[in-house]
C-alpha cells in the first residue's frame, strides 16, 4: 500500500514521523510509540541475498532495504549500507581488520567479524600523542591495509617545509608510492560508487516519507583505544601498565573523534549520529575503571556532538545496569540510549526526564521466539518504559541477522497499536 | 609460609606486577624451591578469583593476574625437575568458541577462572568445528563441556554441536554449558544445552554443581 502513496503524502508521513521520533527523543509525549529499523544483514537475507551479496551488490540490497522499510513502515532506519556494504572497496585495499563472508575460507553467508589485534603496539602510545595523523597515516594505514603499506614512507611533515616541501613531491613518483596513491583513488572510485547507490536508496526511501536515524558514527575514546589501537588486552593491561599514557591519548580522542563525527553528519545534511560502545558494561571493568577511563572522556564527546546540534544515538552494549547512575548526567532530551541488556526498567527509573530510551527485544526472541512472545514483550516495555514518552521500540542491538520475519513484522506492527 | 612467599602472594593479588615478577625472580635465584614458589602463585591466584566472584576485581585485574602467572611460571618451570602435573583435578571440561564465531575473550576468562577453581580444561580455541569437540570429548572424557559465542550466528552454531554431541552418543554422560552476550534461558532451550551463564562465575558455580568435589 505505500507504494501507492504520492509524493506528496510522502512528505506529510515524513514530517509525521519525524515529529514522532523527535518528540520521544526530547521527551514529550508522542502520538504513538516511534520505532527504528537498524540491522547489519537481516533485510539482505530477508529478501534472499546472502551476507556475502550484501557486502558487494550495491543495488539488490538498496532494494532489500526498501521492500525491508516498506514492509516494516518503521519511523526512521539506519541506512544499511554504510554498515555492510564495503566487499569490493575492502578487496581493493587488502584490508586486515576484518573477516568477511567469502573471503579466507569465511561462509558466504555469515556476517562479517573484526579481528580483535594491537594495531598499535604499547611502546608506540608516545607516537601518537605527539601525532596522531601522522600516526594514523605512517603506520596504521600500512597495518590494516597491505596495499597502503608504502605510505609509510610518506614525508615526515612537521619537519619538511618551505622548499624541502617542494623536494618532498619526489616521494609521490616512487614506484610503490604511486601504487599505493592508485590504490587510494579507485578505493575512492569504489567508494563513491557505493555512496551513489546508497544516497539514491535513502532519498527515495525519505521521499516515502521514512526519516533516518543515523548519518553517521561515532565513538568513545576508550573503545577506540582498546578496540582499533591497542587491541582488547593491551588494553586492558594499560589499565595498569600505561595508565597516564592511555588517559593523555583519550583527551586527544575526545577531541578528535566528535571533530570528525560532526563533519560526517552535518555532510550527510542530518542532526543524527550513531554509536555503538563495546566497553562500558558491566562486568568488563570496576565501576572505579568506569568512571575513571571509560566516562568522562566519552561525556566530553556526547557533549560536543550536542552542543553541535546531534542527537547522538548511544548503543549501550551488554547489561550496563550499574552505570545508570553515572551515565544520566548529560543535558536532558538531547541523548538516546540504546540498550541491549540493561534492565529497561531500572533504565526507565533512572533516566526518566533525561535520557530517550531505545530498544531491547531481545535477540535470542526474535531468532527463536514466536510472534506472540514478541507481542507480549512490546506491550510490557510500552507499558513501563514507554510510560510517559520518552521511548523509542527497537531489536537489543538492531535486528539480528537470524531473527525470522514473522516476529520482526509482528515487533513493527505492535508499535503502531501503542497509542499515547 | 615464609615472609617473601606471604610478600609474593600480596603483589599478585594486589596488582602489582612489576614488585611480583622481580621478587619472583629474586626468590628463585636465590634458590628458593620453584614448586613451592609456584604454590604462592596458585594461593594468590585464589584470592585474585575470590576478589572477581565478590565484585571488587573485574576483566582487567584478571588479565593482568595471567600475566604475573605466566610471566613467573616462564621462569619458574625450566627449574623444576620432577613432573608436578600428576596432581588430582577437580574435574575436565571440554570448552570452545563454536564454529564461525571467532571471539576469544568470554571462553578465556572462563579457562582462567575454572582453572583457578582446580578443573582441567581442555580449550579447542575460536571457531571449532563440531567434529573437534566430538573428538575431544571422546578423548579426554570431560564432565562438562563449554559452548562459547558472542554472535547470534552461534545459536546455531551451539544447536548443531550439542545435536552431533549427542548423535555420538555421548551426551548422557556430559552436561553443557553456553555463554556469551546474547545467551539467555531461550537459546538455552533453542539449543539444548543443560544451562547457559552470563560471566565466569556462572561457569565455575554449574561445574561445581555438576561435579561435585
Amino acid at each position: 500500500m505505500s507504494m501507492g502513496r504520492a509524493v506528496s503524502s510522502g512528505a506529510d508521513l515524513y514530517e509525521e514521523r519525524q515529529k514522532r521520533l523527535i518528540d520521544a527523543i526530547e521527551l514529550r509525549v508522542p502520538d504513538r510509540l516511534p520505532t527504528i529499523l537498524f540491522s547489519h544483514f537481516w533485510v539482505a537475507r530477508y529478501c534472499g541475498m546472502t551476507c556475502r551479496q550484501a557486502m558487494y551488490d550495491y543495488e539488490s540490497l538498496a532494494a532489500a532495504m526498501r521492500k525491508a522499510v516498506l514492509d516494516l513502515e518503521p519511523d526512521a532506519f539506519q541506512p544499511v549500507h554504510a554498515s555492510v556494504a564495503f566487499g569490493p572497496t575492502m578487496d581493493i585495499l587488502d584490508y586486515k581488520q576484518l573477516e568477511w563472508p567469502g573471503h579466507k575460507g569465511l561462509a558466504e553467508d555469515v556476517g562479517f567479524q573484526y579481528l580483535d589485534a594491537p594495531y598499535m603496539r604499547a611502546e608506540e602510545y608516545d607516537d601518537y600523542i605527539l601525532d596522531p595523523t601522522g600516526f594514523m597515516l605512517h603506520t596504521y594505514m600500512p597495518r590494516v591495509a597491505g596495499a597502503l603499506e608504502p605510505l609509510s614512507q610518506l614525508p615526515q611533515y612537521p619537519g619538511v617545509l618551505h622548499t624541502r616541501i617542494i623536494q618532498s613531491m619526489e616521494t609521490y613518483a616512487r614506484p610503490e608510492v604511486r601504487r599505493a596513491l592508485e590504490v587510494l583513488i579507485r578505493a575512492g572510485e569504489e567508494m563513491q560508487k557505493m555512496r551513489a547507490v546508497q544516497s539514491r536508496a535513502v532519498q527515495d526511501l525519505k521521499d516515502l516519507g521514512f526519516p533516518v536515524a543515523s548519518y553517521g558514527t561515532s565513538h568513545a575514546p576508550f573503545d577506540v583505544a582498546a578496540d582499533y589501537l591497542r587491541g582488547s588486552k593491551g588494553a586492558m593491561l594499560d589499565l595498569f601498565r600505561n595508565k597516564d599514557k592511555l588517559l593523555n591519548l583519550m583527551d586527544r580522542l575526545a577531541i578528535l573523534i566528535p571533530r570528525a563525527g560532526i563533519e560526517a553528519v552535518k555532510a550527510a545534511g542530518g542532526n543524527m549520529i550513531f554509536i555503538p560502545l563495546h566497553w562500558g558494561l558491566d562486568g568488563f571493568m570496576s565501576p572505579k575503571q568506569f568512571t575513571t577511563f571509560f566516562w568522562p572522556p566519552f561525556r566530553t564527546v556526547l557533549l560536543t556532538l550536542i552542543e553541535a546540534g546531534i542527537y547522538p544515538h548511544v548503543l549501550w552494549e551488554g547489561d550496563c545496569t550499574s552505570r545508570l547512575d553515572v551515565i544520566k548526567d548529560v543535558p536532558p532530551g538531547k541523548c538516546i540510549y540504546f540498550f541491549e541488556r540493561t534492565d529497561m526498567f531500572k533504565a526507565k527509573q533512572a533516566l526518566r526526564g533525561t535520557v530517550c530510551i531505545r530498544g531491547n527485544v531481545p535477540a535470542s526472541m526474535l531468532i527463536a521466539g514466536s510472534p506472540d512472545e514478541v507481542r507480549d514483550h512490546c506491550k510490557k516495555l510500552f507499558e513501563v518504559v514507554g510510560d510517559g514518552g520518552g521511548f523509542i521500540l527497537d531489536a537489543g542491538v538492531g535486528v539480528p541477522d537470524e531473527a525470522r520475519p514473522e516476529n520482526v513484522l509482528a515487533m513493527y506492527q505492535f508499535a503502531k497499536q501503542c497509542v499515547y | 609460609m615464609d615472609e617473601k612467599g606471604k610478600q609474593l602472594v600480596q603483589h599478585i593479588a594486589e596488582m602489582q606486577e612489576e614488585d611480583a615478577v622481580k621478587l619472583a625472580r629474586e626468590m628463585l635465584d636465590a634458590g628458593y624451591d620453584p614448586v613451592r614458589l609456584l604454590g604462592h602463585c596458585r594461593e594468590a591466584m585464589e584470592f585474585v578469583g575470590k576478589r572477581y566472584e565478590e565484585g571488587e576485581y573485574f576483566l582487567p585485574e584478571l588479565m593482568l593476574a595471567g600475566e604475573m602467572l605466566k610471566a613467573i611460571g616462564d621462569m619458574a618451570k625450566p627449574l623444576i625437575k620432577q613432573d608436578t602435573s600428576g596432581g588430582t583435578t577437580a574435574g575436565t571440561v571440554v570448552i570452545g568458541t563454536v564454529e564461525g564465531d571467532l571471539h576469544d575473550i568470554g571462553k578465556n576468562i572462563v579457562t582462567f577462572m575454572l582453572e583457578i577453581n582446580g578443573f582441567k580444561v581442555v580449550d579447542l580455541g575460536i571457531d571449532v568445528p563440531i567434529s573437534n569437540f566430538v573428538d575431544s570429548i571422546k578423548q579426554h572424557k570431560p564432565q562438562v563441556v563449554g559452548l562459547s559465542g558472542f554472535l547470534t550466528l552461534a545459536f546455531d552454531a551451539m544447536k548443531k554441536t550439542v545435536e552431533a554431541i549427542q548423535k555420538a552418543g555421548l551426551r548422557d554422560n556430559i552436561k553443557i554449558m553456553i555463554g556469551g552476550g546474547q545467551v539467555d534461558e531461550t537459546v538455552k532451550n533453542y539449543t539444548g544445552a543443560d544451562a547457559f551463564g552470563l560471566n565466569a562465575m556462572d561457569a565455575v558455580s554449574l561445574c561445581k554443581r555438576w561435579v561435585p568435589a
